[in-house]
C-alpha cells in the first residue's frame, strides 16, 4: 500500500489520488482475501462502509472535509453499533443488534471515518492473548503461531496486517497498550474519563477507557481528537475542554525529563528488551532529553490489585446477563433460577466464570473490606507514587510488556502467568493515567513495544514525544511479510 | 478457597457449575485470590479508599426526559416477550 498511514492517506485523499471509495475497496479486498487467517474481525460491515465511503467522497468533493473524512477504521467489537451485530467477543451477545450506538462510534462517524467492520477480541475485554473469544484466536501477523495480545487483539492485528490504518481499542489493564507493543503498531489509552465509555460494554467500570489504534502517534493523535470529549450519557466522563493534542506534536523535546521507573526494569524483563529500552533512551536523549532513574515502591502491588476491581466490578457489570432482556438464552429452562444459571453458564467462557467467581468472592460479606476496599486503598497508595514521581519528571519511559509474543496456547492453563504479562500496563489504570505503547524494535523479528506514561491530561505530551521518536525511528513503518 | 465455598459462590452469581470443572474452577480461582492476598500484608492505615483518580464529584442533572421512548426497539431484542412483556419460566408454583 502507497498510503499507509492516516497522515498518508489524508493528502492522498485531498489531491485525489484516491477516492474514499477506492481506499475503502482496497482494505475490504485484503480483508476478504486474508482474515481467514489472522481472524482479526468478527464482522465485516462491507456495505455500510461503501455507503460511508461514497458519503466521505461527496464531503471531499464539496471541499468540506475534515482530517478524517474517508479514512477507514475498524471498531472493536465492544462498542455498540445500531443495529450492526455487538458481540463483545462472546456467545452470549453472538445475537445482540445494539438499538443505539455508542458515543465513540457516533463521534467517529460524524468525523467521517469509514467502518470496515468489528474486530475481534478476548470474551468481553477479559484476557491477555485474544484467546479467550468466542470466534477464535486471532493470530499475531508477524507471526502466526503467535498471540496478538489482549484484549484489543484484533484491533492491533488488522493494522498490523494492513486490513486498516486505524483502530479503536478499549484498555482496562492494558488492552490497548499490550497488543500494540506485540503487534508492532501504536496505542494511547487516554486519561480516565477524556473519551465517554457510553455505549462501550462495560467490563471495570473504574478502569475502562477507550482509545485509538493506529500506526504512528501522530494519527493516533488525530483520531483521539475526534474520539474524546464530555458527554453527559457517561456520569464518570470528565467536564473539561480536551487538549489540543495535534498541534503539539512536532514540539521539540529539548529539556524533557524523562523517568526511568525502578521497578519496569526488574528481573521479569527479557534482557533483549531492557537493551531495546536503552536505544530508545539514546534516541530521547540525542533529542534532547534528560533521563533519570525513579521508583515507584507500590507498582508489585498494581497486578494483586487490579484481580480485586477488575473481577468485583466485572461481576457486578456482568449480572445483567440473564438470559431475559437481550443476549443469549438458553433452551427449555425448568425455572426463573434454571434459566438465569444455564443461560449464564452456556453463555459466558472458561476466563469470564473465573472472574465472576473471584469478583463474588470479592464482594460477599465479610470479605469486602478485607479484598474490595483494601484494594481501592492500594490504588490511593499507587496514584500518590505517580504523583510524586510527576513532581520530579514529565514523562515515565518503561517496556510495554515483560516479552515478545508468546505462542499461541503458552499460557491458557495458566491464568496467574496469563495476568503477569501486564505487569507493566496495569498500574496506569488504577491511577487513571494515560500512556503509551510505540514501537522500539524487533527481537528475533517480532515486535517490542516501549511505554510512555504521564501524568493526568498529558496526551499531546506523550503523543508529542512519541511522534518526535517516530521522526528518527522507522520501527513502526516496518510491516510482517504475509 | 474450599470446593464447597466455590459452589456457594456459584449460586449467588447464577453460574451452574458443570461438577467435572468444579475442581479445577476452584483451583484456578484459588491462585487468583492467592495473588491478591498479597495486599494483606500492606499497612492502608489512613490511606482512603479511591472512588475515581481525579479530584471530581458526582455530577448531577435535571430529572427531566431527555430521549424519546425507546421501548419496542429493546422488546425486540428480547429472547421471549408477549404483549410488550418479558417471558419467563413460571415462578409462583402451583399448591
Amino acid at each position: 500500500m502507497e498510503f499507509k498511514t492516516l497522515t498518508q492517506q489524508r493528502s492522498a485523499l485531498d489531491t485525489g489520488q484516491i477516492s474514499a471509495v477506492e481506499l475503502t475497496q482496497y482494505y475490504l479486498d485484503r480483508i476478504k482475501q486474508q482474515d481467514d487467517t489472522i481472524n482479526s474481525f468478527i464482522t465485516v460491515t462491507e456495505s455500510h462502509a461503501l455507503a460511508q465511503a461514497k458519503a466521505a467522497d461527496a464531503v471531499i468533493a464539496a471541499n468540506k472535509q475534515g482530517p478524517l473524512t474517508g479514512i477507514p477504521l475498524a471498531q472493536k467489537d465492544i462498542f455498540c453499533t445500531q443495529g450492526i451485530k455487538t458481540t463483545c467477543g462472546s456467545k452470549m451477545l453472538d445475537n445482540f443488534l445494539p438499538p443505539y450506538d455508542a458515543t465513540v462510534v457516533k463521534k467517529l462517524d460524524a468525523a467521517g471515518m469509514v467502518m470496515l467492520g468489528k474486530t475481534n477480541m478476548d470474551e468481553f475485554a477479559m484476557g491477555s492473548s485474544n484467546e479467550t473469544s468466542y470466534y477464535g484466536a486471532v493470530k499475531n501477523p508477524w507471526d502466526h503461531s503467535c498471540v496478538p495480545g489482549g484484549s484489543s487483539g484484533g484491533a492491533a492485528a488488522c493494522i498490523a496486517a494492513g486490513f486498516t490504518p486505524v483502530a479503536t481499542g478499549s484498555d482496562t489493564g492494558g488492552s490497548i497498550r499490550q497488543p500494540a507493543a506485540l503487534c508492532g503498531i501504536t496505542g494511547i489509552k487516554p486519561t480516565y474519563g477524556l473519551v465517554s465509555r457510553y455505549g462501550m460494554i462495560a467490563f471495570a467500570s473504574s478502569l475502562d477507557q477507550a482509545g485509538p489504534m493506529a500506526h504512528t502517534a501522530q494519527d493516533c493523535a488525530h483520531v483521539l481528537a475526534a474520539m474524546c470529549g464530555y458527554d453527559n450519557n457517561d456520569s464518570t466522563s470528565l467536564n473539561r475542554t480536551c487538549d489540543d493534542v495535534t498541534s503539539s506534536l512536532d514540539s521539540d523535546i529539548k529539556g524533557l525529563k524523562v523517568g526511568l521507573p525502578k521497578p519496569f526494569f526488574d528481573d521479569a524483563l527479557n534482557p533483549l528488551i531492557a537493551a531495546c529500552l536503552d536505544e530508545v533512551k539514546a534516541t530521547l536523549e540525542k533529542l534532547g532529553a534528560t533521563c533519570v532513574d525513579v521508583d515507584l515502591p507500590n507498582m508489585h502491588l498494581s497486578v494483586p490489585a487490579y484481580y480485586i476491581v477488575a473481577p468485583a466490578e466485572a461481576s457486578s457489570n456482568l449480572s445483567r446477563y440473564d438470559g431475559v432482556r437481550f443476549g443469549y438464552r438458553c433452551e427449555n429452562p425448568k425455572s426463573l433460577d434454571d434459566l438465569y444459571c444455564r443461560t449464564r453458564a452456556e453463555g459466558f467462557g472458561a476466563e469470564v466464570k473465573r472472574r465472576i467467581i473471584v469478583g463474588t468472592y470479592a464482594l460477599s460479606a465479610g470479605f469486602y473490606e478485607a479484598y474490595y476496599r483494601k484494594a481501592r486503598r492500594i490504588r490511593t497508595l499507587i496514584s500518590n507514587d505517580f504523583t510524586r514521581v510527576f513532581e520530579q519528571v514529565d514523562v515515565l519511559l518503561g517496556p510495554t510488556t515483560p516479552t515478545t509474543a508468546f505462542k499461541l496456547g503458552e499460557k491458557t492453563q495458566d491464568p496467574v502467568s496469563m495476568y503477569l504479562n501486564d505487569i507493566y500496563t496495569i498500574a496506569v489504570n488504577l491511577a487513571g493515567l494515560p500512556a503509551l505503547s510505540a514501537p522500539a524494535g524487533f527481537i528475533s523479528g517480532m515486535p517490542v513495544g516501549l511505554q510512555l506514561i504521564g501524568p493526568a491530561f498529558s496526551e499531546a505530551k506523550l503523543l508529542n514525544v512519541a511522534h518526535r521518536y517516530q521522526q528518527v525511528t522507522d520501527h513502526h513503518l516496518q510491516s510482517p511479510n504475509q | 478457597m474450599e470446593l464447597q465455598e466455590v459452589e456457594q459462590l456459584a449460586k449467588l452469581a447464577r453460574l451452574k457449575i458443570d461438577q467435572d470443572h468444579a475442581e479445577q474452577l476452584r483451583t484456578e480461582c484459588s491462585k487468583i485470590v492467592a495473588l491478591a492476598s498479597q495486599l494483606a500484608s500492606v499497612d492502608t492505615e489512613g490511606v482512603p479508599a479511591m472512588a475515581h483518580p481525579h479530584e471530581v464529584s458526582q455530577p448531577l442533572r435535571p430529572d427531566e426526559v431527555t430521549e424519546s421512548s425507546c421501548k419496542d426497539a429493546l422488546m425486540a431484542l428480547a429472547p421471549a416477550q408477549e404483549e410488550g412483556l418479558f417471558l419467563v419460566p413460571k415462578v409462583i408454583e402451583e399448591a
